[in-house]
């Protein structure tokens, strides 16, 4: 059975922007094969706190721990296994979607042009892989992103809004890789309005305004 | 990890020159600037080649300066309005590379460039053949030590709105030891006098950058990223 000291744990974080407590004690524990869903009302503190469990904020109180280790103590081990996707693409507009691929993937991990396609081709925009991103449509920059998080090979997702901009099938599509990754052992943190059906282990989590 | 950290530093390196040269007119705007500048100053004052070779080091080393903060401001500026900054800084490398690298980026499409074009300005400014060498030299030490400090106030400034004003204001007062040395050792060479002095201390202000502003610009840039 997996044990909390597999996943990531987080204990009592409060955060404070300016003088507005944005997270009051937020404590969840999450482990392999588990989706926890994070919805709440606009000013929640929704991407405050993935923020904070991806180590870009340090939160004023309260820990955040990935496989029993505090995560600012082993910051580059955890951000390797990590892969987070804002609630914009983060797509550079002159490089090609390939080529953003390729630049981002390239820090983390050795992948062949063909790979990068393959995971293109996954999230349904491999006949975008050579025009500019700045081209794109939300939608697609959105597919994009996605498919980065797939070539990132990374255990631990934290997705903000994915299903932003997408239509039917992306929704589709997102739940399915989402359900695939669950299955296969990986953990997902995900920020949507919509309530996520998935046949794994789905937590809730609902931060209050 | 499996990406070494000379691999992931070449890769941003290369990134970040693919992304310059994919926008000619933001890699020449700095460079065309100091050329207008300086070609100003013969235009305006009278031509007398005695005139402008006392001005001449005064006249480059402004302009240099000038011309180097208007790539400045987009150091960190673009990546992080497109939050591949974010990513950057979740790739799972020390931050501190990623800084050294683009650093290193931003030198070499305006610092160095700005070297390559320096004796177009010289035989403008009527300085002899003879002192370029010491013009280029000084010049590479002081655009090097320009891109890190600017480093620092760029990544001090990165999340403000009209950060650019404040990053001249950071970064100006810093440069002014470059501007007093470099002019002086242009000076020198011109009028035939040994520049060594002024030259070893604008490598020594290099060396002192180069090795301790990039833990300064990474913990600007960690403290903006907050």
């Amino acid at each position: 059975m997996n044990s909390a000291a597999d996943g990531l744990e987080v204990d009592r974080v409060h955060v404070w922007r300016g003088d507005r407590h944005v997270l009051k004690g937020v404590s969840l524990a999450l482990r392999p094969q588990q989706l926890l869903q994070v919805s709440g009302p606009n000013g929640a503190g929704k991407t405050t706190l993935l923020r904070v469990l991806c180590g870009l904020l340090r939160p004023e109180e309260g820990t955040v721990a990935w496989r029993g280790q505090p995560i600012h103590k082993s910051r580059a081990q955890f951000h390797a296994s990590l892969a987070y996707s804002s609630h914009d693409a983060a797509l550079k507009g002159d490089l090609t979607a390939l080529e953003n691929l390729r630049f981002s993937i390239g820090l983390r991990r050795h992948l062949a042009s063909a790979e990068l396609r393959a995971s293109l081709g996954r999230t349904g925009v491999e006949h975008c892989a050579d025009l500019p991103a700045r081209v794109l449509s939300a939608g697609q920059r959105r597919r994009v992103a996605m498919a980065r998080i797939l070539a990132s090979g990374a255990a631990l997702w934290l997705l903000d809004e994915p299903f932003s901009n997408l239509d039917s099938a992306g929704t589709e599509l997102v739940s399915t890789l989402l359900a695939e990754h669950v299955r296969a052992g990986g953990l997902a943190v995900v920020v949507a309005h919509h309530e996520i059906r998935l046949a794994g282990d789905v937590q809730r989590l609902e931060l209050a305004a | 990890m499996s990406v070494g950290a000379w691999a992931a530093m070449s890769l941003i390196l290369r990134r970040e020159l693919c992304l310059s040269f994919r926008r000619p007119g933001q890699l020449l705007q700095p460079l065309v600037f100091f050329l207008i500048v300086t070609t100003l100053f013969p235009l305006s004052l009278s031509p007398q080649l005695s005139l402008l070779r006392d001005m001449a080091p005064g006249v480059l080393w402004v302009a240099a300066l000038l011309s180097s903060l208007l790539s400045l401001d987009s150091l960190f500026k673009s990546d992080a309005d497109d939050g591949t900054l974010e990513q950057l800084a979740i790739c799972g490398q020390e931050l501190g590379l990623i800084v050294i690298a683009k650093a290193l980026a931003h030198w070499l499409v305006s610092g160095a460039a700005l070297v390559i074009v320096s004796p177009i300005v010289g035989v403008a400014l009527g300085i002899p053949t003879s002192a370029f060498a010491t013009m280029m030299l000084s010049l590479a030490f002081g655009t090097l030590t320009l891109s890190w400090l600017g480093a620092i106030g760029a990544g001090l400034t990165v999340g403000l709105r009209r950060g650019n004003v404040l990053l001249s204001l950071i970064v100006l007062p810093l440069a002014m030891p470059l501007l007093i040395f470099g002019a002086n050792a242009t000076d020198r060479a011109i009028g035939g006098a040994s520049p060594a002095g002024a030259l070893y201390f604008l490598a020594a202000l290099c060396v002192f950058t180069c090795t301790l502003a990039p833990f300064a610009a990474t913990a600007a840039l960690r403290i903006s990223l907050e």
